[in-house]
């Protein structure tokens, strides 16, 4: 992939903890997993940065090279592929993001 | 081709010496997008998002006809366990 490219998302998930890559924003998720992966992060109560993929094709397929992961959202928690919405999901009810978001806000 | 559920619930029992193995097919019978629930000892030690990198590997050939692929649950058999005991009431 571009390597102009792979030097700004590198940059954008190292100076985040929390960076969901998603279609539309958080004021306005333009599909039911990026809203679900919203709406968690939300509850959690903590600062996230959004990146709208439905803007930028290039993003869209980079992210795609990126991550290895074939389908948005996709959630990177300090500086680390976390997962997309299934993650998300199972991750919340099992206790394990709460414990994984507290580790990254503590670093 | 089109993937039935027995199809992807073979698949992963094979490539992931699964204990258990749910596969629901929620295409509405179009064979294109199914719920997976999995039990496997090679989840231990693995982050979340290695274990559904494992289940969209055993699954890599069929991926290509799969239209949804939701991974619910990847479970290691003792958190199976542990979730059974814990809620005994569900099945």
């Amino acid at each position: 992939m571009n390597p102009e490219l792979k030097k700004s998302i590198d940059e954008l998930i190292a100076s985040n903890k929390v960076v969901v890559f998603m279609k539309g924003n958080r004021q306005f998720p333009m599909c039911g997993f990026s809203n679900t992966v919203v709406q968690i992060l939300n509850v959690m109560d903590v600062p996230y940065h959004t990146v709208n993929i439905l803007e930028d094709d290039a993003i869209r397929s980079g992210m795609k090279e990126y991550s290895q992961w074939p389908t948005f959202p996709q959630v990177y928690i300090n500086g680390d592929f976390f997962g997309g919405c299934d993650i998300m999901i199972e991750a919340y009810q099992s206790g394990e993001l709460k414990e994984q978001l507290e580790i990254a806000l503590n670093s | 081709m089109s993937i039935t559920a027995d199809q992807v619930k073979e698949k992963l029992t094979s490539a992931l010496e699964a204990t258990s193995v749910e596969v629901v097919d929620t295409s509405g019978g179009c064979g294109s997008a199914f719920e997976v629930y999995v039990v496997s000892p090679q989840f231990e030690g693995k982050t979340l998002i290695a274990r559904h990198r494992l289940v969209n590997d055993a699954l890599k050939a069929e991926m290509a006809a799969i239209h949804a692929l939701s991974i619910k649950k990847a479970q290691t058999p003792a958190q199976a366990a542990a979730a059974a005991a814990a809620a005994p009431a569900s099945s």
